[in-house]
């Protein structure tokens, strides 16, 4: 059968994609922040990220409960923090910028979902934590930007540029 | 400063996209689509790197279930003490994957603006009614046929600054899950017989006619309820690979 076409988020998803907590996987792990900007190097404040990932063991079966509800008056409460959900999902702030708490996958790497206004279909990409033996076969000179910097013990940056000399790599899966 | 573009300038933009793409068959818009003028600083130069790994984490993904949605979420009239204004209508249909199994036990998210086309937003500064009584955001998990339904108000068409006097179609947006991170879906519902259609960039931006239609809801009288609401139907169909559990045998 035939998809459906994408279209894009638009400027007005962030009363009903976000709910609180949405950044936060899991306490105890490590952090992974940025920023995401424009082919002008501009922070994109109205981008909503996607993060999927193993859990530490690698295990990719995700659980339910992370948008789990009050059933009183329907609020959003969150992971209990027990179970592992493997899903999370940030807005960018009015400085384009992120923050992801979560445990280190055991897989090496964290999936993104990109999505913002002005663009018309979403991207892909991948936070490596470490260095892996899957960024070396990518380019070279563009391998890099999969790679997150470590700043301070559990603390990494990782930067998303939609266009430019920093171009992240985006993936098609095809 | 230059002027902003006018409509002209915007159709004749649209026209020549077209035309160069006649006959081709595509499903996904171009993320570098000049006549939406946010594309411009926001698509990658570079081509997609393919990924093909049949142990990629992408061909799993999130898991949903029965915490994670209200029975209210889904009658987006029923969230205020009050009735909405607007026109009461039912949005339903099946999510589907590319082979036409059902997307079953899946997230299903709608946000829209109300019926005078005025979204509960900051940034939304058109001079149109706000409705006390309508926020516009609604979620369910899909069924095991992969049914998706919702109560809500037809949305109103609303003006935004693309363009000299650019209007948008009335549309839902909808955010979909499949069983695959390969499979999300982030897209826009609209009406039949909509007259803002071949005016707005955003919906032509799917340069493939019949792609195009995919887009638009059917109106079917079977669904509309006596004395009560107009129902729609809309079909949904994910796209991207996914993971063959019981193959693999996990």
């Amino acid at each position: 059968m035939n998809p459906t076409p994408s279209q894009t988020v638009g400027p007005f998803y962030g009363y009903a994609l976000p709910f609180p907590g949405g950044g936060d996987l899991a306490a105890g792990g490590v952090t992974v922040h940025g920023y995401v900007h424009d082919g002008a190097g501009a922070p994109v404040p109205d981008a909503l990220l996607e993060f999927w990932q193993a859990d530490p063991a690698g295990g990719l079966r995700g659980t339910p409960g992370t948008l789990r509800r009050d059933p009183v008056n329907g609020a959003i409460i969150g992971r209990h923090g027990v179970d592992f959900t493997g899903f999370g999902r940030v807005p960018t702030d009015a400085d384009g910028r992120w923050t992801l708490r979560t445990l280190v996958p055991g897989t090496g790497y964290i999936s993104v979902c990109v999505f913002a206004r002005g663009l018309l279909h979403h991207l892909y990409t991948r936070i490596y934590l470490a260095e892996h033996p899957f960024l070396d076969t990518l380019p070279p000179e563009r391998a890099r930007t999969l790679l997150a910097t470590r700043e301070r013990d559990d603390v990494y940056r990782f930067d998303i540029h939609l266009q430019g000399d920093k171009e992240t790599i985006f993936f098609d899966f095809g | 400063m230059t002027s902003p573009p006018t409509q002209a300038d915007i159709d004749l933009e649209i026209a020549a996209i077209r035309a160069a793409r006649e006959g081709a068959r595509t499903h996904h818009p171009d993320r570098d689509y000049a006549p939406y003028r946010s594309t411009a600083l926001r698509h990658p130069k570079q081509p997609l790197v393919p990924l093909k790994d049949p142990e990629a984490a992408e061909l799993t993904g999130p898991v949903f279930g029965v915490t994670d949605v209200t029975a209210l979420d889904s009658d987006l009239t029923r969230q205020h003490p009050g009735e909405p204004m607007g026109e009461r209508i039912t949005v339903q249909g099946r999510v589907l994957d590319r082979d036409g199994r059902p997307v079953r036990g899946q997230l299903v998210e709608i946000w829209q603006a109300n019926a005078a086309g005025r979204y509960p937003h900051q940034r939304d500064d058109h001079p149109a009614p706000l409705d006390p009584n309508f926020t516009g955001v609604g979620r369910c998990l899909t069924d095991d046929e992969g049914g998706y339904a919702f109560t809500t108000v037809r949305p109103g068409a609303y003006p935004w600054r693309n363009h000299l006097n650019a209007w948008r179609p009335a549309h839902i947006h909808f955010s979909v899950f499949g069983t695959a991170f390969t499979q999300r879906l982030v897209t826009q519902m609209y009406f039949p017989g909509d007259p803002l259609f071949p005016y707005d960039p955003i919906l032509n931006s799917v340069t493939d006619e019949r792609a195009r239609r995919r887009l638009v809801a059917a109106y079917d009288h079977e669904l509309s309820r006596p004395e009560w609401s107009l129902g729609y139907r809309w079909d949904i169909v994910l796209d991207g690979p996914a993971a063959t559990w019981t193959e693999e045998g996990r």
